[in-house]
């Protein structure tokens, strides 16, 4: 069990070093998340549209749009120098290379997150002194949920021309159910209204999680070998 | 050398016989819903669609969907390509009753709700796993190599089945304008015998006709790989 955490800590932390000796792609990703935040306030009309009506599908669709961008690098970077191949030869099994990456991509797009969090607060200048837990908490398990299935999609269309174009196209159906989710926990924290309302759907983002994240590691074998 | 398509084309003339019967079956529950099935209190003609549009959507995802799962994952099991074949054609064939769910729907929603499309859960999941069907066949598309577009596309369709019971718990989890499902809950069927005889032989009809379009794109593929296998040698 030792063993099998530090290998996937060891991929996880190849990825996250690579990235903070770059900064490219999470660096991108987060100034196009602050990007879509101040797209979206000049989107609307302040006089007709409430922010508090507007906020929680702001938040979601700039969170998902940003974590496609930011799944994107997990298996490109990969393809440079034929990196790939010489993951594959490692004594590592699958499964465990699968975790790594999704370890690794789990940070990446939840520091894209905490980044663009407290602007979302800023701009829509919303208070989020009881509902910031929770809603931390929700953040949390969507993300883990479309995480897992980000990082098996980025592996395949790696080997295909138009992998940024591929990737949200098969992506954002599968994201759509835990977004949904996602914002109908959103509007009731956002509104102030007590936690019990929530539950149900923390509970299925969690079922999200599960199995997707199971499905996912089952079938990266198929993703990856010859 | 060219190959023998004999069988290719056997079984392309036994599709297309039964896409045939399957667009005649279209015509006779069209006869039947109009002229031997009571019209809806309340919906007036408008309810009539019903007996397309349900059909439809029930081989999309009680039948195309799961069998495409089945044979993706027959195919990762057992690297047959013909599995591969079937899950491709029969994601095909999904694609195109979803399309019919999609423009059926909306043509009922009109009179009804008074308006063509409602963000309902159920409208947005139809619309997304449409766009599924897309994804999957973009993704075949831009891959070459034969082995890989099977297991490739065989986990993306793998993943799309689990997708479907999402949705359908997301339906029941908060209730829309969509009417709710009528025979496959559980409790019995709520409809009158006449109205449920007239839906039962559109759905029969419904299965006709995608086993006869899937057999119809079998054998048309079969022709389609053996070209593609003798440009290449």
């Amino acid at each position: 069990m030792g063993r099998m955490l530090r290998l996937v800590l060891a991929i996880a932390g190849k990825d996250i070093r690579l990235e903070l000796r770059t900064r490219t792609s999470l660096l991108s990703a987060a100034v196009f998340a602050a990007l879509m935040l101040i797209v979206f306030n000049f989107a609307r009309d302040p006089t007709a549209v409430a922010t508090l009506d507007l906020a929680p599908s702001v938040l979601w669709v700039t969170v998902s749009f940003a974590s496609v961008v930011a799944m994107n690098r997990a298996f490109t970077v990969e393809r440079e120098n034929a990196a790939f191949d010489g993951l594959l030869l490692a004594p590592v099994s699958r499964e465990l290379l699968y975790l790594g990456k999704y370890l690794a991509n789990l940070v990446f797009v939840l520091v894209v997150e905490a980044i663009a969090l407290p602007l979302f607060v800023l701009f829509f200048n919303l208070d989020l002194s009881k509902a910031l837990l929770p809603l931390v908490l929700t953040l949390l398990l969507a993300t883990a949920g479309f995480v897992a299935v980000g990082t098996l999609f980025s592996a395949m269309v790696a080997k295909t021309r138009f992998a940024e174009l591929m990737l949200p196209v098969l992506l954002l159906p599968f994201m759509v159910p835990p977004l949904i989710y996602a914002v109908k926990v959103t509007v009731p924290l956002l509104a102030g209204r007590p936690l019990s309302e929530v539950i149900p759907g923390l509970n299925f983002l969690a079922v999200y999680d599960v199995v997707f994240l199971t499905l996912a590691i089952l079938l990266f074998p198929a993703v990856v070998d010859e | 050398m060219t190959p023998d398509l004999g069988p290719a084309h056997a079984i392309i003339r036994r599709g297309l016989v039964l896409t045939i019967l399957g667009i005649l079956g279209v015509g006779v529950v069209m006869v039947l819903a109009v002229q031997f099935t009571p019209v809806e209190a309340r919906q007036g003609l408008a309810q009539k669609i019903f007996y397309i549009h349900v059909p439809s959507a029930t081989v999309t995802l009680w039948i195309a969907m799961p069998l495409t799962g089945l044979a993706s994952g027959l195919y990762l099991w057992l690297h047959d390509l013909r599995f591969d074949r079937f899950a491709a054609v029969s994601a095909e064939v999904a694609a195109v009753f979803c399309l019919a769910v999609l423009t059926t729907g909306p043509i009922w929603a009109k009179p009804i709700w008074g308006t063509w499309w409602t963000w309902d859960g159920r409208l947005t999941l139809t619309l997304f796993l449409f766009f599924l069907l897309l994804g999957y066949h973009t993704l075949r598309a831009a891959l070459r190599d034969p082995v890989e577009r099977g297991r490739f596309s065989a986990v993306i369709s793998i993943m799309g089945v689990v997708l479907v019971p999402f949705i359908h718990l997301s339906v029941y989890l908060w209730r829309g304008l969509h009417p709710q499902p009528i025979i496959m809950k559980p409790s019995a069927p709520s409809l009158p015998p006449e109205m449920l005889r007239t839906l039962l032989t559109g759905i029969g009809v419904f299965i006709l006709m995608y086993v006869g379009m899937v057999t119809l794109r079998y054998g048309i593929q079969l022709v389609r790989d053996a070209q593609e296998a003798a440009d290449a040698a």
